[in-house]
């Protein structure tokens, strides 16, 4: 069974969203996600300062088996990227929710997150 | 679209939370837990495999011996009862119909282990070569489970399982024995470059066998291992795959087999003129080995972009070495080519192919 953490926000292509408390938006792929692609071998990401429109491709996600796009939950702007990815993509299987997250956002329009799943239409999607 | 087959530890495999995926028309674990681990327990310690889509077939006759010859590259006269050889049987122009194992069982009976999206292809082929020879071709692919166990614990579980004198059995021979109680053609071969056995069983033990090897093997790290790592294993130590490095396009002699190419073999074989010809001329493509030294892998059909900034050629088979943590791979590119700087393009970045000699990764085998 897949993990889905109550307190985030979900895609239909498997991203998810958490709130942080100083206002940024943190994301990374759902435990569903890293299950299905396997062990991920290259996280591609963009630079700190890209600014990228909701629903755009910010990067690929590779595994041994392939390679997968990533888009953007909502827009907004790259505050910060996770350095522990470059050397040890494997972060996201093991950790997905928490150490394997991908990138920090100073959001655009807050407001859109609420046209994100909850974790139950997430759920719901996955079934 | 027809059913997938099945090997008889289907069941055993999703017990153990195997991941089943179409293998050339099989039903076969790609991966248990992951391919990366599952790779590692290999060249630590030991994987368990279940290769029973592999297809076997006999072949028996007072002329077994001569027909072999004609039929594949290596010279068959290498054999002796207990030996096993590696060799292709190739078309008339040199292209590989396939890759096998040849086991010398006595005087006019031999055994063929051969590729299992080949099966009916190879039957065919090795029915229409048989013509005029004194020979009984059987297709035993239905009569037989196969098992390997490889890694460097392999026969220290082995032997936990076996009177058999295993120490006697050097890589690449033989013996018939007794394994958990199941009778197996006990085979020290593998596809990793690790040492280790392949056990070919019949198909109603499969079960007990693969339960009493995870079992013995469980204290010395053994570790059920999928396709995936299978691949990716057999790529770092440098060993084709058919449909990859070898196939009807591309020839022994070009995939850098020429070991098992016996071209003064004095009754000649099928395909020997097409070689000879493309041994005299050096060939005009090549099977080359590279990494890369970054961890985007270099997947197969990427195009090879040459000196010139022009495709030249062809990735054949990528993946990322869990060992040397960088992309590693076979591409098919001219000879011409093979001295001049070669690149990839991934997502809009060029990415430097650093040939190399296989293995990657030093190998314990003792062939």
């Amino acid at each position: 069974m897949s993990q889905i953490p109550a307190d985030l926000r979900y895609t239909k292509s498997h991203e998810w969203v958490r709130l942080a408390a100083d206002g940024t938006a943190i994301v990374g792929i759902t435990d569903f996600a890293q299950a299905t692609l396997g062990d991920i071998t290259y996280v591609q990401l963009p630079k700190p300062g890209a600014t990228l429109a909701a629903r755009q491709v910010f990067g690929v996600v590779e595994s041994v088996k392939a390679a997968s796009d990533l888009y953007m939950p909502v827009a907004g702007t790259v505050a910060e990227i996770n350095p522990a990815l470059a050397s040890a993509p494997e972060t996201v299987n093991k950790s997905p929710y928490e150490s394997g997250w991908m990138m920090k956002l100073h959001l655009t329009a807050p407001s859109e997150l609420t046209a994100l799943f909850d974790s139950a239409a997430y759920e719901k999607l996955l079934t | 679209m027809s059913e997938l087959q099945h090997t008889p530890l289907r069941d055993f495999h999703f017990a153990h939370g195997g991941r089943l995926v179409d293998f050339a028309g099989w039903e076969m674990p790609i991966q248990y837990r992951s391919i990366l681990d599952e790779h590692r327990a290999v060249r630590r310690a030991a994987g368990l495999f279940d290769v029973s889509h592999m297809g076997e077939v006999d072949v028996r006759g007072p002329e077994a011996n001569k027909f072999l010859q004609h039929l594949i590259t290596n010279d068959v006269n290498k054999l002796f009862p207990g030996r096993v050889l590696y060799s292709a049987m190739c078309y008339e122009n040199g292209g590989v119909v396939d890759d096998l194992l040849v086991y010398q069982r006595g005087a006019d009976d031999y055994f063929l282990c051969i590729n299992a999206g080949n099966i009916a292809k190879d039957l065919a082929w090795l029915r229409g070569q048989a013509h005029g020879f004194s020979v009984t071709i059987t297709d035993r692919s239905a009569d037989y489970a196969l098992l390997a166990v490889q890694g460097p614990r392999a026969a220290a579980i082995v032997q936990s399982l076996t009177s058999a004198p295993l120490g006697l059995v050097k890589y690449y021979h033989f013996i018939e024995g007794i394994v958990a109680g199941v009778h197996c053609l006990i085979s020290r071969t593998g596809y990793t470059g690790e040492d280790g056995f392949e056990l070919y069983h019949a198909p109603g033990a499969a079960v007990e066998l693969a339960e009493a090897l995870l079992a013995a093997g469980a204290p010395h790290g053994l570790e059920l291992v999928g396709l995936g790592a299978r691949d990716s294993l057999r790529l770092e130590a440098g060993y084709p795959l058919y449909g990859h490095e070898l196939s009807a396009d591309i020839s022994p002699l070009t995939a850098g087999l020429g070991r098992m190419v016996k071209l003064a073999k004095p009754c000649g074989f099928v395909g020997a003129e097409a070689l000879r010809a493309e041994d005299a001329a050096g060939g005009t493509k090549r099977v080359v080995f590279f990494k890369t030294g970054d961890r985007r892998i270099v997947r197969a059909d990427t195009p090879v972009i040459g000196s010139a900034g022009a495709t030249v050629g062809r990735v054949l088979s990528g993946t990322l070495s869990p060992m040397l943590n960088e992309a590693i791979g076979t591409a098919l590119v001219p000879a011409s080519a093979v001295t001049e700087p070669l690149v990839v393009d991934i997502r809009g970045e060029k990415i430097n192919l650093f040939l190399v000699k296989p293995p990657f990764f030093p190998l314990k085998n003792n062939l």
